[in-house]
């Protein structure tokens, strides 16, 4: 939701960064998704008695404020926003490919039409429009994923536009023209891995940012409800019983800061 | 003066996008919006079907789609932004009420950022490859993984819960001020520091540099005659940029803080279906952003004569 812009001459970015976001990344995601496996347990189970009880083995990181084991409420949290955020983004890569190409090789008005949309959506709050689609549509996740494919198309748009036309006018794409080659092979040999590494690093970045926004309108009480196990809910749920239950606060603190690093980490070099 | 003209279509293309959005917002609310209006204004316990009934004649909630939007949007055209749904007050006087609120603590917010980001990112700049380069880095990149709501409950806890130095959340003296600012400008401060370090390091190799030094200028008066201008361009040209950073810290920190400004305002006018009140809010947001930007277009032309030519 945050306009990014590359650098063409930055420092080659350390792969070593990378190395770290990805193991990052692929941590969180095994957490999700062996943890349960491996200690069987029901995210919505109450057991007043064991209100911001510490961990035991049933559940190692202790209960929250209605005696709901932590450990699987994170496991499932960090299933749903990263799976929400994957679609979101899958959507809008697509979207944003697709559109950006015609843009690029069509020029003209659809070229103009389509980039006046981008800059005007990108003039409006992420959150905001994020906002006003869960309004309109049923359905929280629903909502989610369209808001934010509405949000992030935006930036795989302008990406594709700028690379595509730039490789367009080269003189490669030129002799490819010239020897009789069609749009689909220009764009497999010549467009795609001009910007294949592009979208890569543009998709890190939209899925963290798309994480954020769902944890962030969660945090504010405007995003899922009440007893889906989500990031942001389980913060300012635990957020009360800090003194009482830190780890039960911190479990989820740990685990947002640690996935949106590594995603961060995993894009490599840009800013904002 | 053409970069005018496009801010000016895209200022017209986000009044239409709004426009149509919050039509949209007010035609398919799940549920029914009169009643949830009506809730809004009495209170969920004394809302009725007579109540509920008496709000959709009002304002017209039933009735063909295609007439409707064409209203909507001419009443848009007109500035005529309406009366809240909630309040009944005109939107315009609500939202010039609440306006005050949070561009002050955005311009704390934008303040105290420039005063930690660029110095630390100059220094950096100036010594690339030094410890303060490489800490600076590790810390922006691990302050750019934290989202303001994490930032702002790390806050809370430390400053106001534990140390109890400072008011977790309210509004009115100066020292309120402290902690939802700080949230917002470490975020901002963390691009800030990066796009100032990098500027300095690309002029700081620059022959013309070399050549200041050369002459006998020391590091300080080389940094104010010929640096300083130099970094300001792209730090600048990203703090329009950030201003849609911003305004989304500002939607939620207001609401974490309670603070009685436009974002708190709009997730209050969303949570009712205040539509009136969320056309108005979102309106203010987005061409806030594009006289932000046309403004910053034209202190970058000042600044660098070089981008006009």
């Amino acid at each position: 939701m945050s306009v990014v812009e590359i650098h063409g001459a930055r420092r080659p970015s350390l792969p070593l960064a990378r190395m770290t976001g990805a193991t990052l990344v692929v941590l969180v995601v095994l957490f999700a998704l062996a943890g349960p496996l491996l200690v069987p347990g029901d995210p919505f189970a109450q057991s007043l008695m064991k209100a911001l009880a510490g961990p035991e083995a049933a559940a190692p990181l202790g209960y929250d404020h209605l005696g709901r084991s932590v450990f699987h409420r994170l496991a499932h949290a960090l299933r749903l926003s990263p799976l929400i955020a994957l679609a979101a983004v899958a959507t809008a890569g697509a979207a944003g490919l697709l559109l950006g190409t015609l843009a690029a090789a069509q020029g003209g008005w659809a070229d103009r039409i389509l980039t006046m949309l981008a800059d005007a959506l990108l003039a409006l709050p992420g959150l905001l429009l994020v906002l006003i689609v869960l309004a309109i549509l049923p359905g929280t996740a629903l909502g989610f994923w369209a808001g934010l494919s509405l949000v992030l198309w935006v930036e795989f748009f302008r990406l594709t536009r700028a690379a595509t036309r730039e490789t367009l006018a080269s003189p490669a794409v030129q002799a490819s023209r010239l020897l009789g080659f069609g749009p689909a092979y220009l764009f497999r040999t010549h467009v795609w891995p001009e910007i294949a590494p592009m979208m890569l690093t543009a998709a890190a970045f939209g899925t963290a940012t798309a994480i954020m926004a769902i944890a962030a309108l969660g945090f504010v009480h405007v995003g899922m409800r009440a007893p889906t196990p989500e990031l942001g809910l389980m913060m300012v749920e635990l957020l009360p019983y800090w003194r009482e239950a830190p780890l039960a606060l911190l479990s989820p603190v740990l685990a947002t800061f640690a996935l949106l690093l590594g995603l961060t980490l995993l894009a490599g070099s840009r800013e904002t | 003066m053409s970069a005018l003209a496009s801010r000016l279509v895209q200022a017209i293309m986000v009044a239409l996008l709004i426009g149509a959005a919050t039509f949209a917002m007010m035609r398919s609310l799940p549920g029914d919006a009169a009643w949830r209006i009506a809730a809004g204004r009495y209170g969920y316990d004394n809302v009725d079907a007579a109540a509920a009934d008496a709000v959709r004649a009002e304002l017209g909630l039933g009735g063909p789609a295609l007439p409707a939007l064409l209203q909507w949007l001419g009443d848009l055209a007109r500035l005529d932004f309406g009366t809240s749904l909630v309040t009944g007050r005109p939107v315009a006087a609500e939202i010039a009420h609440q306006l005050g609120a949070s561009a002050s603590l955005a311009l704390v917010a934008v303040l105290l950022s420039l005063l930690i980001g660029p110095p630390l990112g100059i220094l950096a700049g100036l010594r690339p490859g030094g410890p303060l380069d490489r800490g600076l880095l590790v810390a922006s990149t691990g302050l750019k993984a934290v989202p303001q709501f994490l930032m702002a409950l790390v806050l809370i806890v430390a400053l106001a819960v534990q140390l109890r130095w400072l008011p977790a959340a309210g509004h009115g003296t100066a020292r309120h001020f402290i902690l939802p600012g700080l949230t917002l400008a470490l975020g901002l401060a963390a691009v800030n520091a990066r796009i100032a370090r990098d500027a300095m390091a690309r002029i700081a190799a620059m022959p013309f540099w070399r050549f200041a030094q050369w002459k006998g200028l020391s590091e300080r008066q080389t940094l104010i005659r010929h640096g300083l201008r130099n970094v300001s361009v792209p730090l600048i040209t990203y703090l329009g940029l950030q201003f849609v950073t911003l305004v989304e810290g500002v939607i939620i920190v207001e609401s974490i803080f309670g603070w009685p400004g436009i974002g708190h305002a709009l997730v209050h006018a969303i949570f009712s279906r205040d539509v009136p009140m969320v056309q108005g809010t979102a309106l203010v947001l987005g061409l806030g952003f594009v006289v932000v930007n046309a403004a910053i277009d034209l202190a970058v032309r000042h600044l660098d004569p070089r981008v006009a030519a």
